[in-house]
């Protein structure tokens, strides 16, 4: 199978430009592609491509061997222009076995690129994989299986078993370095720069002398691969992309978000309190708070969802910023805990990372379907704010902006975060500290209410629910403060005073104010950006969280066939912004695409009665820009009443429009 | 996996970094009374532990505004309403949790819990032993009445087998715990048990739970007249339970014999317990043995077993026999000073505003830049 080295090949290689290519690692969960592909994002962030990835791999840790469950990918996008997503479909497909192949076969457009490790193509794996039999056997014949792509058979386990011999490993050990081996293969192809990786494997490495000389060995000779044999002879070039001036850095949602709420506590000036039991895909948050002890980070990794959050809350009202982490099914067990943030209007930041539900559900997979929970899912009337990031490199600001509302409001605020955000990552412009909003905790020092008993007519008793005018806050009076002794809890409080009441007045009244204090919150919004560039569409697409890429991507493609549309994002779920409710009347389509079945549509049609139009998808991974296109389209043409056609900017371009295969 | 050996704090008290109150000031139990009415029943034992509580709290010499009393859900956890020092009625099992942040978060402050037999040991469970179990500094106060009582009468996880209640009207089937012997279970490092009209008793066992640095459980026996009257008559010898005081209380103290029932002159009960040939822990008469076989109550003890054994002497069905006092009390390092400890070494061992820290932080990697 494979093919001649001819280690004499002197042609000589021919360099392509392309503005942008979609490359998908895949193979076995134990294969290390997720670390492959992180490199290769390394690689080309330095390089400096605007870039997008999407991490995808099984819940099992170590799925069974060579089975299609146990395929791991690793996809990323990467182009000399700003993108938004990801990308549809990849151009390339390095797939390490016949599981990797099969699962990811059907993603790939016609024309694409395959590289395939040829040593894994054993009856066994075919089996395993559902192959009666071996693709690659048919290659150029009349029923091959592979015939719309561009098959590269390479052995790369084999080659790399004989370029790392020198350094003594079993034959297992080195066949691990076959990611290496795609990674200079593909790194060479791209013109990717190798020093990353170099100095990323010195240090990983730095312990085991014979690991680190393999690897490098294999890094090295799939570069040498690519370079010297006759098997690839285009090299392509994309070049780096027009970014704005600043400091840049590849970062994940996860990462992000955890700088995010260190950054926040400098800001505050409070200690960052986190409490949390581990879950996918949010645990990420927790091992990363817990490196940062030296900002005065607290981490408690609690016995369960509830007492993660109950900790918090316990740290809030001991005067420090009480965070908790988890996912969907985290956030159901918390909801109590939750509601009592509520009723005692502490301060606490709680961060959904979403994923596939309900229960259970698709622990690795994305979703945003916890909107209506985070909006509805405690008992009684119980308000709480709702932040979303919109791109990995957000979750930052969103973090910020969560710790901001809650300090202010001595509120609960709910972050929703989800699995593509956590693990997906893109070059993120570093911002300055000073540019972060300022958080003040203000805590409360004195009597705040004048009793019948004050002998000089000046506040003798601490009311602990006597509010801010302006925002209806009440104060935060922390322990070890004299004279503020007060008692807070989850029944009804008096309004003012703050003790126990069952009075029904009040409680109407309570209940409302709560309301009221959360609505606010809105006055304190800078107003919503809409991106309408000719300012004649009649179809606007609304969004939040991570499907800002997709939706983005998805309007550019319509307004370049030659269509007007309109795009807002929403990074504030609860309260909507004040001049929403204006904006959706002035279009005369609204479009709201989300994963889920319509939650966010439900929200607007029931706030603002607009026909809503949901365009819902729940396949665990994120919306496709074509697809959408397509939706955005058919709406742009019943909205101006003529027909649209989005040509090679849609779901199905012209032939001649396909992108050209590699070599 | 790795681990670290991590450095011990040097042995400290319960309340050694607790502000106290200026010399020469006392305080009194009125200024740790708020001004909210008490709205248990008539005859409700919490009255008692209240005063109990409010008249030693100002012997704690600790600054009123550094106590935090927190509490769950049930008629004893209305209890923080009562004091008047920082407090928080939370929900139901929880308290234990919310305490953990707030004594993880603060080392000045004098953390107690309010709970009771249903909020601390059915729907807060797990949050009772992990707390024992991390041996965060503070104290938990167990209100046992063996019932429910605010949700009117279904019967308790510490309610007895066969016990008729609202919810098992042909008798419970549910095995009980034994509070004491769950504590110690869970390796919790101060365990007590007192009784709610024994002032005295109570008082001393606060003292030595507020003293001890580390989660300290303590078990109150406390009636519900409603629900569950007379359920702890023979241990204080009222009712139809006269008399049976002696026989039904086994006093544990540090250092002392072991020796319930009449006493002598010498002030040993007629009663002892023993281990026996086979290791048990057993109730004979102590005419029956010499006085140096009668086991010698070691709270010290590092090993819980014996302890534990102890706690199995406890009637479980009517309570007509229970060790009451401080079963185990043992020096071990606490949570939350060992996660100070971390952050503090942390921020101790950098230098720079956390501006600059955080600016480096996130500038860390690979970056470049656009001009």
């Amino acid at each position: 199978m494979l093919r001649e080295v001819d280690r004499d090949v002197s042609q000589t290689k021919q360099v392509k430009q392309l503005d942008r290519v979609i490359i998908r690692f895949a193979g076995d969960s134990g294969d290390g592609m997720q670390l492959t592909g992180d490199r290769f994002t390394q690689e080309s962030a330095v390089f400096g491509n605007d870039l997008v990835t999407l991490p995808n791999f099984p819940a099992e840790i170590r799925a069974p061997q060579g089975t299609l469950p146990g395929v791991s990918s690793f996809q990323i996008h990467f182009a000399d222009h700003d993108i938004l997503t990801a990308g549809d479909r990849p151009d390339v497909l390095v797939a390490m076995n016949p599981a990797a192949l099969k699962a990811n076969l059907g993603d790939l457009p016609k024309g694409a690129a395959i590289i395939v490790d040829t040593a894994d193509f054993t009856k066994r794996n075919l089996d395993k994989a559902g192959y009666d039999t071996n693709p690659l056997d048919q290659l150029g014949e009349v029923n091959d299986p592979l015939a719309d792509f561009q098959v590269h058979p390479v052995d790369l386990t084999g080659i790399t078993v004989e370029a790392v011999k020198e350094w003594g490993l079993s034959r297992k050990d080195a066949s691990r370095a076959k990611n290496m081996f795609a990674l200079g293969l593909l790194s060479w192809m791209y013109g990717r720069p190798t020093e990353p990786t170099v100095k990323f494997l010195e240090k990983k490495f730095s312990k085991v002398p014979d690991i680190l000389g393999a690897n490098l060995a294999a890094f090295k000779a799939g570069w040498n691969f690519g370079e010297t044999t006759e098997t690839f002879v285009v090299q392509y070039e994309i070049k780096p992309a027009k970014m704005n001036a600043g400091t840049y850095r590849n970062i994940t949602g996860n990462l992000a978000l955890s700088y995010g709420l260190v950054a926040a506590g400098v800001r505050s000036g409070l200690p960052v309190f986190l409490g949390s039991y581990p879950i996918t895909p949010a645990s990420d948050i927790l091992h990363e708070l817990s490196r940062h002890k030296s900002f005065g980070v607290t981490t408690l990794q609690a016995e369960d969802e509830i007492a993660g959050v109950g900790a918090a809350i316990g740290a809030s009202f001991a005067g420090h910023l009480g965070v908790t982490t988890t996912s969907g099914p985290g956030i159901a067990l918390k909801g109590e805990a939750i509601g009592l943030a509520v009723m005692t209007e502490l301060p606490l930041v709680v961060i959904n990372v979403q994923r596939g539900g309900p229960s259970t559900g698709l622990p690795t997979k994305t979703e945003q379907s916890d909107l209506l929970q985070a909006m509805y899912g405690r008992n009684g009337e119980a308000p709480i704010p709702i932040v979303a990031p919109q791109s990995p490199g957000d979750c930052f600001a969103a973090a910020v902006e969560a710790a901001r509302i809650a300090v202010t409001y001595r509120t609960p605020v709910m972050l929703l975060s989800d699995g593509y955000l956590a693990n997906g990552s893109e070059p993120w412009a570093i911002p300055s500290i000073d540019d972060l909003p300022a958080i003040d905790p203000n805590f409360a020092t004195a009597p705040n209410h004048t009793s019948k008993k004050s002998a000089d007519g000046e506040p003798d008793e601490f009311w602990p629910y006597l509010r801010n005018e302006e925002t209806l806050a009440r104060p935060w009076a922390i322990p070890g403060t004299a004279g503020l002794e007060h008692r807070i809890g989850g029944l009804e409080k008096g309004e003012g005073h703050g003790n126990i009441s069952y009075d029904s007045v009040n409680h109407d009244r309570m209940v409302r104010i709560r309301q009221e204090k959360i609505k606010r919150i809105a006055d304190s919004l800078p107003p919503l950006e809409i991106d309408d560039p000719s300012g004649e569409a009649k179809v606007l697409v609304i969004g939040w969280g991570s499907t800002y890429g997709p939706i983005g991507a998805a309007c550019r493609r319509v307004r370049r066939a030659g269509y007007n549309v309109a795009q807002v994002h929403l990074r504030h779920l609860n309260p909507f912004p004040n001049d929403l409710g204006a904006i959706l009347k002035s279009y005369d389509k609204v479009l709201v695409p989300e994963m889920n079945l319509g939650q966010l549509s439900k929200m607007l049609r029931a706030e603002y009665l607009v026909d809503a139009i949901g365009y819902n998808h729940v396949y665990g991974l994120p919306l496709k820009a074509a697809e959408l296109a397509e939706a955005v389209g058919a709406l742009v043409g019943e909205a101006e009443g003529k027909g649209v056609d989005l040509g090679e900017h849609g779901l199905n371009p012209p032939a001649d429009h396909e992108e050209a295969p590699l070599s | 996996m790795t681990t670290i050996d991590l450095p011990l704090p040097g042995a400290r008290t319960g309340t050694e970094l607790i502000p106290a109150v200026d010399e020469g000031v006392t305080q009194t139990a009125k200024e740790f009374t708020s001004d909210q009415e008490v709205r248990w029943c008539p005859g409700c034992g919490d009255y008692a532990v209240l005063k109990a509580v409010q008249g030693f709290l100002p012997d704690l010499g600790l600054r009123r505004e550094n106590i935090v009393f927190v509490s769950g859900i049930g008629c004893s956890s209305r209890f923080p309403y009562y004091l008047d020092t920082y407090g928080m009625h939370s929900i139901h099992g929880r308290a234990p949790s919310i305490a953990t942040g707030i004594a993880t978060a603060r080392e000045d402050l004098s953390v107690w819990v309010v709970t009771g037999d249903g909020d601390a040991l059915s729907i807060g469970g797990n949050h009772l032993i992990h707390a024992l179990r991390r041996n965060v500094n503070m104290t938990i106060l167990l209100f046992n009445n063996r019932i429910y009582g605010l949700t009117k009468g279904q019967y308790s996880p510490t309610s007895e087998v066969g016990k008729v209640t609202k919810s098992t009207p042909v008798g419970s089937v549910d095995h009980p715990f034994n509070p004491v012997s769950l504590a110690l279970g869970a390796e919790a490092s101060f365990v007590a048990r007192t009784i709610d009209s024994d002032r005295k008793h109570l008082t001393a066992v606060l003292a030595a739970a507020a003293a001890h640095r580390g989660t300290s459980f303590v078990e109150i026996y406390q009636n519900c007249p409603i629900f569950n009257d007379g359920a702890f008559d023979a241990i204080k010898g009222m009712g139809d339970h006269k008399g049976e005081k002696d026989y039904a209380v086994i006093p544990l103290d540090h250092g002392q014999p072991i020796t319930f029932g009449v006493r002598d002159e010498a002030g040993l009960g007629d009663k002892a317990l023993v281990r026996s040939a086979s290791g048990h822990i057993e109730v004979v008469d102590t005419a029956d043995i010499s006085t140096d076989q009668i086991l010698v109550h070691d709270a010290h003890d590092p090993d819980p077993s014996t302890a534990f054994a102890i706690s199995r002497l406890t009637a479980a069905d009517y309570l007509n026999r229970s060790p009451i006092g401080i079963f185990r009390q043992v020096e071990r390092p606490t949570y939350d000073d060992q996660a100070r400890a971390q952050v503090s070494d942390a921020v101790a061992k950098v230098t720079g505003t956390a501006e600059d820290r955080l600016t480096a932080l996130i500038n860390a990697g690979d970056t470049w830049t656009i001009a």
